[in-house]
């Protein structure tokens, strides 16, 4: 292999690890709030970018539908509390006229924000409606219904797209040459947002109080909601912040790789792998988790690419090993 | 014989009520059933969440495959490859993955699960890559072959019902208990003698048998096998059924098996024919479905049928109990010794040359303020923790570095500072797990209800149990009911059940009211009388000084001071520790110190 070879797939592994990353980190977030695995996370970082190409047609989107409905099923479970259910009502009016409204505008500045925003509030609906009286119940519970969402998301995912893979227009174009290598400046934007969630997560988590609100009522529910913490808004909180990474993440990735409606399925299960190779519980494990899987992948398609998702899981086993030596396993699992 | 007549007449009638075609979706059914027996092995009641049964599923069936259509031999034999290449593969995978912790272990199961069938589509030789192998002979009964779904369906429903007697009995002996008790409780199980990675490899081993006759069921009724329905996505269908139907019920596998492939294809049929056209909308309809049926029997829908059905009165085991162990009670001197105990963590010497005795029959109270190490002490004792220097002797045998679960610790049995008890059981299936080193059955054993005058015995010995703490009432009663109070002295009965000679009691007064302290005061008072060594890890003052012969006092991980409680009561050491000096004294040093400098 030449240098030139191996810088590229050097720039191709970080790349896809940048996208691993997100959408695990986006999972370790809603985990440590929620206990919820939401491997659904990888439908929504597709259904925005997805979204943003039917709006740059001139079309509305079944996105649009979909997210009014859920606020509005949201509204009926708030109906005796009109100052909450109101609101939610006005947000389902505003996303379909948000919609109509873009639709007919051309501008990409105004469209790729209104995408995310038009996403936004699928996940958000999602933990109100399926996992807020639900809260106890065991993780594998929490898990299965995250994958009931997945199957209705991915259904409504070709329902509303079709089967063809769209590429939407990237924000910045070109490329620029780095060793020789030619990396679209894209790509660079993708490294540049996966690094800035990265830190101002860890920021987040580890020196402000709502951070610390969070991470306590995952930790202990009872015991947070004595120290006046509201475990549904924190929950809450995470599902919108969850929502917002993935979505943005897919918006930048989408131009670089192609998506379909199917795409979110194999993002799921692959920041699913590195959020457990993280502990679901540190940030730069996530990192390093995210490129050493991308790396794997991307050399491994060079050389024996029949076998790569072989080489990719079989890897995984020694890291698990190195991950959990010693100490007397005695402690309870879920 | 209740449920036997029932399910004897719905077995027979079956066929001769569905048209062939429902025929053919029950038959996938019960595949799907013995790979969620499976599920309901390993993730309802070992606690594992398992993302690979599909593999175990797909080596059964290329196994057999193998077996019977390249080499032209007997299905049954098929069955037997079939058994040992999936329980083969479970034993290896599993002696690799059954000690990792929390998440990794699942995560573990998917790597395997992506790995073996990524590899079944790409290895081209013996199983035929992507395009799998054909025409696999039917299975033969008695010169019969079954080539219809009606022959099919008397094979696939005797083995459906077979495996579930197996694992309704496998769940109501000692090994079901054990597993069970993994589940919620690694520590409470490991201090009653269960290996827990020993169980749980056994649970993965089974797990894997199960998924393996159901690929052997599934190549020969389909009679083709590719890579295609063994992947990862088949797992989390297992799965599905196993949550939908009820995790951890026997007759749960086959509702939540039954439920999700009807709905398949129903759904399958039904929606194009309503919307006119093809589309996802199968999956979509399923997925609302699940979340229904989530939303409305968390707990899987086969609970929810068994409330309408009649229970069976729970019958009150007689006849004798169990032989005493006799375990720790043969040498003379001290029945426990403590040498030069200590343990490091980093810099931290948490417990440092602690040396005790406690003579047979005694009570000895183990005291001291917060962090003064008592914790850590019944935890070197115990097994928990390693301890870096010292010995602990029991009757003579050297403990010292055996872990909880050595058999070499029968005779010492020890209760939870929080207790650590399976709140979804009953009062005696929790007291049972204590008798788990005085009784023998195996697994197989279990399985075929060879252990029944050994469980009987066990059963009369875990009431005797709750009669001498006065549970015995409630014995039927979950103990999820039970107050705190009742919770500890259900911990003892258990450990009771265990016929220790030595008891170990891990601050059995924490958070308790005060009559029941008292009452907790009394029943360790009767035990004593009865014989029992005890020694207590207590914070409570009272109850300590008003129940033991002796007390060690502890404080910096160091003992401060050993005698009856009335002389180390007014031990100035002990009282400067728990109380600080007096007020004079820090002075009169502060004023010392000021002269020094």
């Amino acid at each position: 292999m030449d240098q030139t070879v191996f810088l590229f797939l050097l720039s191709d592994g970080v790349i896809s690890g940048a996208i691993y990353a997100l959408i695990a980190v986006s999972l370790v977030l809603t985990f440590n709030v929620t206990r919820v695995i939401a491997v659904f996370v990888g439908e929504l970082a597709v259904f925005a970018p997805l979204t943003y190409a039917v709006l740059l047609t001139g079309k509305v989107p079944g996105t649009v539908w979909l997210s009014a409905a859920m606020l509005v099923l949201w509204a009926g479970l708030e109906r005796e509390r009109p100052r909450t259910a109101l609101p939610l009502l006005g947000a389902a009016g505003a996303t379909v006229g948000l919609a109509y409204l873009t639709a007919s505008a051309t501008s990409p500045w105004l469209l790729w924000p209104a995408a995310v925003l038009l996403v936004l509030p699928i996940g958000a609906a999602a933990y109100r409606v399926f996992y807020q009286p639900k809260l106890s119940e065991t993780v594998l519970f929490l898990l299965i219904q995250a994958v009931g969402i997945h199957f209705v998301l991915q259904g409504l995912g070709l329902v509303f797209f079709g089967p063809e893979q769209l590429r939407p227009p990237p924000l910045l174009r070109g490329t620029i040459t780095l060793l020789g290598v030619p990396v679209a400046r894209q790509a660079l934007l993708v490294l540049l947002f996966a690094f800035l969630v990265l830190a101002l997560l860890g920021w987040l988590f580890n020196f402000t109080v709502i951070g610390k609100a969070l991470r306590a009522s995952a930790m202990n529910r009872r015991g947070a909601m004595l120290m006046g913490i509201d475990p549904f808004r924190a929950g809450m909180t995470a599902f919108l912040l969850t929502s917002l990474v993935a979505g943005v993440a897919g918006m930048l990735v989408a131009p670089i790789t192609n998506v379909a409606y199917y795409s979110g399925f194999s993002l799921g299960i692959k920041g699913f792998v590195v959020a457990i190779l993280a502990g679901f519980a540190s940030y730069p494990l996530v990192i390093a988790g995210a490129l050493f899987m991308a790396l794997v992948e991307s050399f491994s398609a060079f050389y024996a690419s029949a076998y790569r998702e072989v080489l990719v899981f079989a890897l995984i086993l020694p890291v698990l090993f190195w991950r959990s030596v010693a100490t007397l396993d005695l402690g309870g699992d879920e | 014989m209740r449920v036997f007549v029932p399910l004897a007449v719905a077995y027979l009638a079956l066929p001769a009520l569905l048209p062939p075609f429902q025929m053919t979706v029950l038959g996938f059914a019960l595949i799907a059933t013995m790979v969620v027996y499976g599920i309901n092995l390993i993730t309802g009641r070992a606690g594992i969440t398992s993302l690979g049964q599909a593999a175990f599923m797909g080596f059964g069936a290329y196994a057999t495959a193998i077996v019977s259509s390249r080499l032209g031999l007997s299905p049954w034999l098929g069955l037997l490859a079939a058994l040992l290449l999936a329980t083969a593969m479970a034993a290896v995978l599993g002696a690799l993955t059954v000690r990792l912790k929390g998440h990794y272990l699942p995560l573990a199961t998917l790597a395997w699960q992506v790995a073996i069938f990524i590899l079944m589509g790409n290895l081209d030789g013996l199983p035929g890559g992507r395009t799998g192998l054909r025409n696999l002979p039917p299975i033969d009964v008695l010169g019969r072959e079954l080539t219809s779904s009606r022959d099919f369906y008397y094979l696939a429903a005797g083995m459906v019902l077979v495996c579930g007697w197996l694992l309704t009995n496998l769940a109501r002996s000692r090994t079901g208990r054990a597993t069970m008790a993994l589940r919620g409780d690694a520590p409470a199980a490991a201090s009653f003698g269960v290996d827990p990675a020993a169980q749980r490899l056994k649970a993965f081993v089974l797990a894997a048998a199960l998924a393996g006759v159901g690929g052997w069921l599934y190549a020969h009724f389909l009679r083709f096998v590719n890579p295609a329905p063994f992947d990862l996505q088949a797992s989390i269908v297992f799965l599905i059924m196993g949550v939908v139907g009820g995790i951890a019920t026997v007759p749960g596998a086959f509702v939540g098996a039954l439920l999700v492939t009807g709905l398949e294809d129903v759904l399958r049929d039904v929606l194009p024919a309503l919307f006119g056209r093809g589309g996802n909308y199968e999956i979509i309809a399923f997925g609302l479905l699940l979340l229904g049926i989530l939303h409305f029997a968390p707990q899987g829908l086969w609970p929810v049928v068994a409330r309408f059905l009649p229970r069976r009165r729970p019958s009150l085991p007689s006849g004798p109990g169990l032989p005493p162990t006799g375990a720790g009670r043969a040498g003379a001197g001290p029945l426990l010794e403590v040498e030069g105990l200590g343990k490091r963590f980093g810099g931290l010497e948490a417990v440092s040359d602690l040396s005790l005795a406690i003579a047979p029959g005694e009570i000895l109270g183990l005291i001291g303020p917060n962090g003064a190490g008592k914790t850590t002490t019944f935890n070197l004792i115990t097994g928990f923790e390693r301890p870096t220097a010292g010995a602990v002797r029991f009757g003579g045998v050297d403990l010292t570095r055996t872990r909880p679960f050595d058999d070499r610790r029968s005779g010492i049995a020890r209760t939870f500072q929080h207790p650590h008890l399976l709140l979804d059981a009953t009062l005696l299936d929790n007291v049972l797990l204590g008798t788990f080193r005085r009784t023998r059955a195996g697994m197989l054993a279990s399985l075929f209800r060879l252990d029944a005058k050994e469980e009987a015995r066990a059963r009369v010995t875990g009431m005797e149990a709750l009669r001498r703490v006065g549970l015995a009432d409630l014995a039927f009663e979950l103990a999820g009911n039970l107050p705190l109070g009742n919770q500890r002295r259900l911990e003892i009965a258990r450990a009771l059940a265990a016929d220790p000679s030595l008891l170990l009691l891990d601050e059995p007064a924490a958070g308790l009211r005060d009559a029941e302290k008292l009452e907790l005061a009394d029943l360790i008072r009767q035990l004593a009388a009865e014989g029992m060594t005890v020694l207590l890890v207590e914070h409570d003052m009272d109850l300590v000084m008003n129940l033991v012969d002796r007390v060690i006092v502890m404080n910096y991980g160091r003992k401060l001071a050993e005698g009856p409680p009335a002389v180390v009561q007014n031990d100035p050491a002990v009282v400067e520790a728990y109380l600080g000096k007096p007020a004079e004294d820090v002075h009169g040093d502060a004023e010392a110190e000021l002269a020094d400098a």
